[in-house]
């Protein structure tokens, strides 16, 4: 492993930390009115970013090109989403600010952030709310008529905006609707069941994609000037997560092979409140808001091996850990605290169910304080859905919740301007790595799509645009030829292996090592247990996988093929970065780096960098190139919620 | 609540593409946890198909929560299933017996045409929106979020209607295949709201027109779609609609 730092430049304008997004935004170069639409624009993804940043490009006038995987634009991951989004706009009077919402996230995100992005991220929150409130986004109002906040996780005050529990529904059918709108007018193109499988770049630039068809299995080529991956993240890396089915990797993937850097693949958000694993049928997880954690109480029997039932167990029989050690968040900690103190106390033999891979999350107080009535209103579809998918009323019995992945804060290396280490390739959203750190906060995740779409980038492309000098390029290009010949190589070659296990029985081994290795908590001799064995079962995969099929028509066992062959490629530079990081950080928690309290041990001296891979070959290490961190704001601290 | 196992027997409409033929195949599973969601069951079938050497069944789905409306089938005629307001991938098999039969077919509709197996394409319902559906606001001109008090209740009788998640069961369980359950919850949504005042009726005009194009059928009122919508929506949006379209009509002409 070699490092150097030459080839990142951050493009972090110098000055005030609040006059740094003003400033870029005056030197950067525009793009006339009657100019734009001689630029095209390929956008790969209509989650959150990419819904809005291709809606806001064809407003402005671009001619836009936009792919995506599900039938509908609609059906993007971000849908999920349930509890809320974070703005500064102090409606509650209770002292939020911008500052304080930056200072939150890059606290939050254990000080592996970049100040600037997180304060920019800060700064645009508020106009999230008046675009979405313009776009008929129901958010919850009360009687008054004006807009309700919540608390989450991580926060002392209430700056979250929320839709129910189905706020990412709510935003995602807004900006699909604004979308939507530029269809209409002509100004988009969208090509939905389309899977991108490279990135072409010519001259260095990024200049389009190539995609399959999942309908027809038809390759296709799309050309233009500049190219946005808003593909979300890789947590289905591990098999089970609460990502869709279709959540991948291979977007990022196929162009970090082309030359996009991938920074801090290690950092991955395990959520604490999902439903926990029932059985080897298992195919995906689902999460219970965090927003239950304002009125649930989290809590395990005082007694190992305690298997009463959870109403027949005293109250000073029990024990509220999260309350007893975090006195001033106490339920409300951030995710990552949360989800390691369950781990904890199931380590401890205090689990609680069947696989006793489980905590209570407890309502009983809150129906007797505020009533039943109240606590439906409030909760009322998720409790439904605990209902169904358990079979138990969380009305009378408290819910059993465990971790689970979630979301993934590393993604493909970003300057300011959102561009990649490949000129012309921007990537947006969960995508790319630049604004959570190493633990993202609740109601973050929609703030930053968001803002990614609708206010920064709309902004920075123009910069690409008018900045360098483009020439012609179209679909004939030697690079697109030859890309499309590479990806019909692989599909080829994954029908024709023929062997005898599903794919998914791989991605499960995959999942399990990576789960075991590079979970929830991490160790040398783990993590170099699964470089052995991840080269090994990749190895077996190219050698025994079964697909059935032919390639010209859907096959959704090919599709998942492609992924899982990235998700084995990827896996290993994922447990490269979480082994070269000697340090706990948020979501990364080294067992051999925590203090006396079993809390995550940052070392700033050592790692208070973003690691950013450079691909060298499958199967061979990445090259380091290393970001200095510089904080000039916020004092590096010990993070502390006690 | 504790788990079983059951026996079922599952005849499954298998077409390869729009163009060829299609019947029902049928399958016997054994082993089928009661905590498994319907779409568990079928990649457990799936999966006994592969090593088999059969082609598995295609059928849609995507996050497996319930709210991106991709997944959707019939079983034994209802959409869905049985259980109200439940997505095919919320529907879990304690739901059932061991030693049901279950006839599991694709949504049928002219305006739906099938792809393959259980999946067709709804690419309609995008179109549909694609007419009006939103709210013509640029980003940036948004004026500040609390400029404008909305009465509670009507921000929540907006959002009953914008719960749509657009699987098209309503379309499925309609014996006209209409469509009018999914364009009047998003008509209803911004007819309630300030928000859609100006657009209101070139909106309603220009939806209704394109669902007709579409080819989806009238509604008679059987109130199907309300029975089968997994989230509920109800019927009072397309009394709603018709008050609109009727209103605008007027004054357009």
């Amino acid at each position: 492993m070699s490092s150097s730092n030459g080839k990142l430049e951050s493009r972090i304008p110098a000055g005030a930390l609040d006059e740094k997004w003003a400033k870029r935004k005056s030197e950067l170069k525009l793009v006339a009115p009657n100019n734009r639409r001689k630029f095209t624009i390929v956008v790969v993804g209509t989650g959150l970013a990419g819904a809005s940043a291709a809606a806001s490009l064809g407003e402005m006038g671009y001619n836009v090109i936009v792919v995506c995987i599900q039938d509908s634009a609609r059906r993007a991951h971000s849908i999920a989403a349930q509890g809320g989004i974070n703005a500064a706009k102090n409606y509650p009077n209770d002292n939020d600010s911008v500052f304080r919402l930056f200072y939150d996230t890059i606290k939050g995100g254990d000080f592996r952030a970049r100040e600037a992005n997180t304060y920019r991220l800060a700064e645009v929150s508020n106009n999230i709310i008046d675009q979405c409130v313009a776009q008929g986004v129901p958010f919850a109002r009360e009687y008054g008529g004006l807009l309700a906040n919540r608390t989450f996780g991580g926060a002392q005050v209430s700056r979250t905006f929320y839709a129910r529990g189905q706020t990412g529904q709510q935003l995602l059918l807004g900006a699909y609707g604004a979308l939507m709108r530029q269809v209409d007018a002509g100004r988009v193109k969208l090509l939905p069941r389309r899977e991108m499988l490279d990135l072409v770049v010519v001259d260095g630039v990024a200049r389009g994609v190539v995609t399959r068809n999942l309908i027809t299995g038809a390759y296709e080529r799309y050309a233009g000037h500049a190219v946005l991956l808003c593909t979300g993240g890789y947590g289905n890396v591990f098999y089970l997560s609460t990502n869709a089915k279709a959540s991948n990797v291979t977007a990022a993937w196929r162009a970090h092979k082309r030359g996009a850097f991938f920074a801090n693949p290690c950092y991955t958000q395990i959520h604490p409140t999902c439903i926990p694993v029932s059985g080897d049928h298992q195919s995906k997880l689902t999460l219970m808001s965090e927003s239950l954690r304002n009125d649930g109480r989290v809590w395990v029997p005082m007694k190992a091996g305690d298997k009463r039932p959870p109403n027949d167990i005293p109250e000073e029989e029990r024990d509220y850990y999260l309350e007893r050690k975090y006195p001033s968040f106490g339920n409300m900690v951030p995710r990552d605290v949360a989800s390691r103190n369950a781990k904890m106390v199931c380590d401890e033999g205090r689990g609680v169910g069947p696989s006793g891979l489980a905590v209570y999350l407890d309502f009983r107080d809150a129906i007797q304080r505020d009533g039943i009535e109240t606590i439906r209103s409030k909760y009322g579809n998720l409790f439904h859905m605990y209902e169904k998918i358990t079979g138990e009323n969380p009305y009378q019995v408290p819910m059993r919740i465990y971790p689970a992945v979630h979301y993934t804060m590393g993604g493909l290396w970003v300057n300011y301007d959102l561009e990649s280490t490949v000129p012309g390739l921007f990537v947006l959203g969960e995508a790319n790595f630049s604004d959570h750190g190493a633990n993202r906060l609740g109601a973050s995740a929609l703030m930053q799509g968001l803002a990614d779409g609708y206010f920064v980038l709309p902004y920075t492309l123009p910069g690409h645009l008018a900045g360098r000098k483009l020439g012609d390029v179209d679909t004939d290009h030697e690079a697109f030829k030859a890309a499309e010949k590479e990806a019909r190589e692989r599909t080829n070659k994954l029908l024709a292996v023929k062997g005898s296990r599903t794919v998914d029985s791989f991605h499960r081994e995959l999942g399990l090592i990576m789960w075991n290795h590079c979970g929830m908590a991490r160790n040398r001799k783990g993590l170099e247990e699964a470089l052995q064995k991840i080269p090994a079962l990749r190895e077996a995969f190219w050698k025994d996988v079964r697909v059935l099929g032919e390639g010209e028509d859907l096959n959704q066992e090919l599709e998942k093929a492609g992924r899982v062959a990235d998700f084995m490629e990827f896996a290993e530079l994922m447990v490269r970065d979480a082994l070269h990081r000697e340090e706990s950080c948020g979501g990364h928690f080294r067992e051999e780096y925590q203090t006396e309290e079993g809390e995550a041990k940052r070392d700033d001296e050592n790692f208070r960098y973003v690691a950013a891979w450079e691909f060298q070959g499958v199967g061979k290490p990445a090259e380091l190139h290393k970001e200095a961190l510089e904080f000039e704001n916020v004092e590096l601290t010990q993070r502390s919620y006690k | 609540m504790s788990e079983s196992t059951m026996k079922l027997t599952l005849k499954i409409w298998r077409q390869s593409s729009a163009a060829s033929a299609g019947r029902l195949e049928t399958y016997e599973l054994d082993d089928v946890s009661s905590d498994m969601s319907f779409l568990e069951m079928l990649d457990i079938l799936n999966t006994q198909l592969i090593e088999k050497g059969e082609e598995p069944v295609a059928f849609d789905h995507d996050c497996r929560e319930g709210i991106c409306g991709m997944c959707g089938c019939m079983i034994n005629g209802k959409a869905h299933g049985l259980e109200r307001g439940t997505t095919l991938c919320q529907l879990h098999m304690r739901k059932f017996n061991s030693g049901d039969t279950l006839v599991i077919e694709p949504w049928r509709a002219k305006a739906f045409p099938l792809v393959k197996d259980l999946v067709v394409d709804r690419s309609a319902f995008d179109r549909i929106i694609e007419a009006g559906g939103y709210i013509s606001v640029s980003t940036g001109s948004a004026p500040e979020a609390n400029g404008l008090p909305i009465p509670r209740d009507c921000s929540e009788l907006a959002f009953d209607a914008a719960a749509c998640i657009g699987c098209g069961a309503c379309v499925a369980s309609c014996k006209n295949a209409s469509a009018m359950l999914f364009v009047s919850a998003k008509v209803s949504q911004f007819a309630l709201l300030p928000q859609g005042q100006p657009e209101r009726q070139r909106r309603v005009l220009r939806m209704v027109e394109a669902m007709d194009n579409e080819g989806f059928g009238n509604c008679t009122n059987e109130f199907e779609c309300e029975a089968a919508c997994p989230k509920e929506i109800s019927v009072s949006n397309i009394a709603r609609m018709n008050r609109e379209f009727l209103g605008a009509s007027i004054k357009a002409t």
